[in-house]
Order: C-alpha cells, then structure tokens, then sequence
C-alpha cells in the first residue's frame, strides 16, 4: 500500500473470486454468515444476524431467546459499490448510545475483472470513542469480552 | 494493573483533551495554534498535552523555539490490533462464504 493509514483508522482489503453484485449482495445479506463468532455481545447464542439493507436501518444480533442486540446503523448503502455503517460498541464491549462516540466502517467494492472484485474495508475515527474509556481500568481485569482480545493479542505478539 | 493502554484511554476521557487529539489526527500542531483554536488558555493547553504525551498517545519534536506536537502512531495500538484482527478475520471469512455460493451457483 503507498498509502499510510492513519493512527485512528484500520484498513484491510480482500479480493474474491465473485462479481461485484454478488460480492456486495453477499457482504450485506450474509453477513451473519462470516461474521466472527466471538463478536457477540447477547446473553446467549445468536439465532441470526439481521443486517437491513437502507440506510437508517440497523445490524443487529437476535438471540435463541429472542432478544435482540443493535450494534450498528447503516450510514450509507449503494449496491453494489459501497456501505458505510456506526460501530456503536464501546471499548468496554457495550453498546454505545452516543453516536458520537461511536467509530464507522466504510466497505468499498471495486470490480478487478468482471468476476473478481476487491474489497477494500476502512474502519476510522477510532478515536471518537475516547469518551468513556475511563471504565476500561475496571474492565481490564474482568473477564470475557474486549480485555480478553487484548490478552490474546499481547500473547500473540509476544509469541 | 497500570498498562499502557489503559492510560491512553483514560487520557481520552476529557473532552478538551479528545478535541487536542482529534485536531492533532487532522495534522501536527503547536501549542499556541491549538489554544488559538479552542476555549482553554494555553498553558491548560500545555498541561493537557502532558497528559496526552505521557500516555503515550502525542509526541512532540522542536522546530525553532516551538514544540510541534502529532500523534503518537502507536496510541491507539491495542484497540486498532483488536479490530485488525476481527476484519482479518471477518473477510477471510466473507471470501469462503462468496466463493462458495459462486460455485454452487455459478
């Protein structure tokens, strides 16, 4: 990449053996189908991950016991080219209320070849979620959840 | 425990300090610039950037008689290694699920 990416942002970007449409269609319906398992902040097991395909719709987790867990709002949906969604999860591993606090993914699709399309993932303004982070002294030594991703992390690289 | 990121995180609990913060992610900055540009006096200013640098989310060279403050790349290192790693994870995951469905139906 020529490009640096900046402090408060992460980057990544994948390429698939698909058409755009399909690369787009699946990222949004399906995403509860890729969707890392650990990233669950319900009670119990998710049943299914709702993603609602307009903007001003949500990205939610349902549980097997119905309840239900919005973490996201989707910003922006152009098929098959973009979506931008909030990351309303908190360093603490809670939902966020305050949309200024929250942290947002841009997903881009960009076709290589007609059946072959990057996609290029920017999740940025990791530092509007700066309010609040005076609980993470607390979390820290709690167990489950975000502190626990650290604890893996810090082992990883130290491996 | 005092870890490194838990200082940084606790520096980001004030709301003049994440306003330094975000001006610094913007660009690089000197201390008068910032107090210019927000309601504080400069020595506050100072005092903030204190915080923000021994938490080791700013860092400063000189240039002349002047300090230049930007941010410190490695700052938000914990949480950016934590969501690094989830979309790693996340669109490794997202290129089975494609590809699969392309191939059955194709």
């Amino acid at each position: 990449m020529s490009t640096q990416t900046p402090a408060t942002s992460v980057r990544n970007s994948i390429v698939v053996d698909a058409p755009i449409e399909r690369a787009f269609s699946v990222f949004t319906d399906d995403f509860g189908s890729f969707k890392p398992r650990e990233h669950n902040m319900l009670a119990v097991d998710i049943e299914e991950t709702v993603f609602e395909t307009r903007v001003g719709g949500n990205i939610y987790d349902r549980g097997v016991d119905g309840s239900e867990c919005r973490w996201a709002r989707v910003l922006a949906f152009e098929p098959p080219d973009r979506v931008v969604f909030s990351w309303d999860i908190s360093p603490q591993w809670q939902i966020e209320t305050d949309p200024d606090r929250t942290s947002e993914v841009e997903v881009r699709f960009v076709a290589e070849e007609p059946g072959r399309t990057r996609v290029e993932l920017e999740h940025r303004n990791l530092d509007r979620h700066g309010e609040g982070w005076e609980g993470v002294r607390e979390g820290v030594q709690g167990d489950g959840g975000w502190p626990l991703y650290l604890d893996r992390f810090a082992e990883q690289a130290a491996a | 425990m005092r870890t490194y990121q838990t200082d940084g995180l606790t520096a980001l609990g004030d709301p003049t300090r994440r306003a330094i913060f975000e001006r610094l992610a913007d660009r690089p900055r000197a201390v008068g610039e910032l107090a210019s540009d927000l309601p504080v006096s400069r020595p506050a200013v100072s005092q903030h950037l204190k915080v923000l640098k021994d938490a080791g989310l700013v860092v400063d060279h000189a240039v002349g008689t002047r300090r230049i403050y930007r941010l410190d790349p490695d700052g938000l290192r914990d949480l950016r290694a934590y969501l690094d790693h989830f979309w790693d994870q996340a669109l490794a995951g997202f290129k089975a699920a494609v590809e699969r469905q392309v191939k059955e139906t194709p």
